[in-house]
């Protein structure tokens, strides 16, 4: 079987897989890293939001031999190493307004989320209510108005 | 659980080599006397304490040499937060810091009979004062112990943050009393719980215990567990609802397919097990499988309508007084969480070994028991954390399947279901027509009647055991399950002189369940809209008819607090309006004001693959459940049923076509999202007005629901019929049902860069 190299989280790692294999079940069920989520599996939830190179991607829309040996896939397991502590600011938003309820989605919210405030941040502005429209990430909790709050806190706080 | 005083019970002290205290599950909740208005005696949370009471039995708390309490809670989480405030409860009496508490879900306890359900927002209600009463057992052996070891009387001691000080001020951590104040043998204690003007800890708001977990990745579901060997495995579905496995054309080929290592016919399909579950989408694309009819062929919404229509039972005669009516249709909805069916299984010669978020684990430990052919003893059942429920996980259909699985390959299995499965074959909330008829005469309304008919709740989960055992008890007279649990469950708020409210069932060919407040949002929104256009025949301004007709003062109270907040009456553009409802259930009231914007450029506005529609712009929402343990977890279940009620009231259907649902992703199924979402959400939680508390779980929907219906209704100037008001468009291109699922999309990369989007 093909090999497959690419860093995640930090690290080098090389997997033994079909390269049509989605990156979502790589990292899942051949990696053990569980903390992008299955909820659709066609690019349409976003529980499984992730990031490569530092920009969001859903791992259930990417072929595993799409990744070059550089490409950096960073999961939330990795989000906190990307800020030089324990928790990132976006992940510290979301403890100080208590976001999750079940937490299924909030792997992939948090994801989204930093990703979108780099996203406004480099196009330098504010993050605006659109912005938060925008976001298409499922939460059946209905946690949507915390996640808002919280984006604007973890936004403040990120640099 | 024995009460000898308000605040004064008997629990017990277990022989254990350390702290075991426990107390009984089940507290006593007596019925009164037969009324017409029987919710105001009995609700449906006293007839499960109720039923719970002769086999009620023991749940216990331990204090370990490191100075940690744990706890198993028999109840499922699955986001609603009583593992959060199960903590509390022990934090408060024990008067430990709340990190020190570790509470898990207990695996399936069959001794517990029916004290083992997760459902009818039921778990704070009972379980309310057994695990104070345990803790408070170990708090009061604690303190015997460091009374012993300090020299002091128990009197002079203060137990505080874990720490017991004497009066010269030296302290012991309990760890270190804990195997001082264990006991040998078991025996009887009597203890008084803390009064609820000492609580420092139960009526404080607290975020979550798992939330930590959950920010980092590191909260395990069903499908994060890594059992050995158990590979991903799913099911090729039919193309219709329970549709069954004629043939299948080529079983060898597929088993060839790279990664996949079974495929076996099983009673609903054909299963696949493969290394990886993007190589199991692939195999059940492959499959050609010939289906045999289901249990919905060729139905459609309009030949459900029509079958529901032939089951109404009749309003009467309609009186000779003035009346207002109405008939309100609800077509089916998904009952599906986020994290979609599936459970882990282990069965070998013998034995079994289930992992899943369950929240009837011994009515699947029994079921699964059964289908293995195994006895019940030989089935452990493990409740993992569960990804979102809304009801769902009453009933334990992947943990059945992923058994049947692994029988027949003779391996562990990790089965999970596709979205597009969980959309089509999964349970719903069922179509159900709701038909008001209220009389009045002047300022006076005579009767209230309802006519609430249904496609079949399938209830068979074991909270119908509860119910039929002691229906014949109640005073509704010789009625089912189903019935009962309807009377039990909806309450008449109004002075409506003679009220009566009739459920009618028909059809049991669907995949049905209890979804998220079950029949109220449906009930309580017919009713709201009839009160509205009752207000305005009557001349009345619908806040101040609900104020005058409303029974007792807490009701009145949460309508004037959202009317207060919500700025009730304010001018507001055309187009655009306010609405506002009221419901009570599981002993607590609560009161919705929304706003809405119903004007084309708000309705028109472009979302891609999205349905916008009118937008709730405000809600606020009050609710009093009596005693708030955790006023911050229950502000979080408030705002996940006003998300709720919103898409209930507005986009979220499914639509029945040929005897298949055509919804079969997220993009399809309009759940509300975040351009659905209220910029301005306010949620009130009410000053505690009980010594106890009421439940939280559901009782957010229903009154949202109705809130928005009537400001729809107001915003448009044509009171809405039909729900959700956007079913007559189809909004999507249905995917196909043959293959059942989609496939895997490869241009994640492309999408990325091509539009950046989140
Ligand atoms: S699982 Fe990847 S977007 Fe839904
Ligand atoms: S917290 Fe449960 S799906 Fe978002």
């Amino acid at each position: 079987m093909p090999e497959h190299t690419f860093r995640v989280n930090g690290e080098q790692v090389t997997v033994d897989v079909a390269g049509d294999v989605r990156l979502l079940w790589v990292l899942r069920d051949i990696l053990g890293i569980t903390g992008p989520k299955y909820g659709c599996g066609i690019d349409v939830c976003k529980a499984c939001t992730s990031h490569l190179n530092g920009e969001a991607v859903n791992p259930c829309a990417i072929p595993v031999r799409d990744l070059r040996p550089a490409d950096e896939v960073t999961t939330i397991e990795g989000l906190a190493a990307t800020a030089g502590g324990d928790l990132h600011p976006m992940q510290q938003a979301w403890l100080d307004h208590d976001v999750a309820q079940c937490g299924y989605c909030q792997p992939g919210q948090i994801m989204a989320a930093v990703a979108l405030v780099r996203r406004v941040a480099a196009e330098g502005r504010a993050i605006t209510d659109a912005d938060l429209d925008g976001l298409r990430n499922i939460c059946r909790c209905g946690t949507y108005a915390r996640i808002r709050e919280a984006i604007r806190a973890g936004a403040e706080n990120m640099t | 659980m024995t009460a000898i005083g308000r605040r004064h019970f008997l629990g017990y002290v277990l022989a254990a080599p350390t702290l075991l205290t426990a107390a009984e599950l089940g507290p006593v909740a007596g019925p009164g006397l037969p009324s017409p208005e029987i919710t105001d005696l009995l609700d449906l949370n006293d007839l499960m304490t109720a039923a719970a009471l002769p086999t009620a039995n023991l749940i216990s708390v331990e204090v370990d040499g490191d100075g940690t309490v744990s706890f198993a809670l028999p109840r499922a989480e699955v986001g609603q937060g009583i593992t959060t405030s199960t903590a509390m409860l022990i934090a408060e009496e024990l008067a430990v810091p709340l990190e020190r508490v570790r509470v898990t879900l207990a695996d399936a306890r069959p001794e517990l009979v029916f004290n083992q359900l997760t459902g009818g927002s039921n778990t704070t209600i009972a379980t309310y004062t057994p695990i104070r009463v345990a803790a408070a057992v170990a708090r009061l052996r604690l303190l015997e112990a460091a009374a012993a070891e300090l020299g002091s009387a128990v009197a002079d001691l203060t137990l505080k943050a874990g720490v017991i000080s004497g009066p010269g001020g030296d302290g012991i951590d309990i760890g270190a009393l804990a195997g001082k104040a264990a006991s040998a043998r078991t025996r009887r204690v009597a203890v008084e719980l803390t009064a609820r003007e000492s609580f420092t800890v139960i009526g404080r708001p607290h975020n979550r215990i798992d939330a930590l977990d959950a920010v980092t990745g590191r909260k395990k579901f069903a499908m994060d567990l890594d059992v050995p060997d158990a590979k991903p495995t799913m099911v090729c579905r039919p193309p219709t609802i329970n549709g069954e496995v004629g043939s299948v054309a080529n079983l060898a080929e597929v088993r060839a397919m790279p990664g996949v290592t079974d495929v076996v016919v099983i009673s609903t399909g054909v299963a696949v097990r493969a290394a990886t579950f993007g190589q199991c989408v692939d195999a059940v694309r492959a499959l050609r499988v010939s289906w045999r009819p289901g249990t919905a062929e060729g139905k459609s919404d309009e030949s459900v309508l029509r079958e529901l229509r032939a089951a109404e039972l009749p309003l009467g005669i309609r009186p000779p007084t003035p009346v207002v009516e109405g008939a309100f249709t609800f077509y089916f909805r998904s009952n599906s969480a986020l994290e979609p069916n599936c459970a882990i299984a282990d069965v070998r010669t013998g034995r079994a070994e289930i992992w899943s978020a369950m929240k009837s684990p011994i009515v699947a430990q029994q079921a699964i028991a059964a289908k293995l052919g195994l006895p019940p003893g030989r089935v452990t059942v493990h409740v993992t954390e569960g990804g979102g429920s809304f009801g769902r996980k009453l009933f334990f259909d992947a943990a059945l399947e992923a058994a049947e699985v692994s029988q027949r390959v003779g391996k562990p299995v990790k089965l999970m279901w596709h979205r597009a499965d969980d959309s089509r074959q999964g349970r719903t909330h069922p179509m159900a027509i709701s038909r008001v008829r209220v009389s009045y005469v002047g300022d006076t309304v005579l009767s209230y009647k309802q006519r609430h008919t249904s496609v079949s709740t399938d209830l068979g989960h074991g909270l119908g055991e509860i119910i039929t055992a002691m229906a014949a008890r109640l005073p509704v007279g010789d009625i089912g399950f189903s019935q009962t649990f309807f009377q039990l469950s909806q309450t008449m708020p109004y002075e409506f002189g003679i009220s009566s409210r009739l459920l009618s069932e028909t059809d049991k060919g669907f995949n049905t369940g209890s979804m998220r407040n079950v029949y109220s949002p449906d009930v309580t929104c017919a009713r709201e809209l009839i009160v509205d256009q009752l207000a305005a025949r009557m001349g009345k301004d619908p806040r101040r008819f609900r104020h005058d007709f409303l029974r007792d003062d807490r009701s009145r109270a949460v309508l004037a607090k959202v009317a207060e907040a919500g700025e009730w009456g304010r001018p507001m553009p055309e187009g655009t309006a306010q609405g506002i409802a009221f419901h009570s259930e599981y002993k607590a009231v609560s009161a919705a004001l929304v706003e809405i914007d119903c004007r084309p450029e708000t309705v028109d506005r472009p979302i891609r693959d999205g349905v916008t529609g009118p937008r709730v712009t405000k809600a606020v929402f009050a609710v009093d459940v009596g005693l708030a343990v955790n006023p911050r977890g229950l502000e979080a279940q408030m705002m996940g049923g006003v998300m709720d009620g919103i898409a209930l009231a507005l986009t979220s259907s499914l639509h029945l076509r040929d005897g298949h649902f055509l919804e079969a992703s997220w993009d399809n199924y309009f759940y509300t999202r975040q351009w659905n979402t209220p910029p301005d959400l306010r949620i009130i939680v009410m000053p505690s007005t009980s010594d106890r508390p009421g439940g939280a779980g559901e009782l957010g929907v229903a009154a949202s629901m109705a809130a928005v219906a009537c400001a729809y209704g107001r915003a448009t100037g044509t009171m809405p019929s039909s729900f959700p008001i956007n079913h007559g468009t189809l909004s999507f291109t249905p995917k196909p049902t043959i293959p059942p699922i989609p496939p895997s999309p490869a241009d994640g990369l492309d999408r990325a860069r091509r539009t950046k989007e989140t």
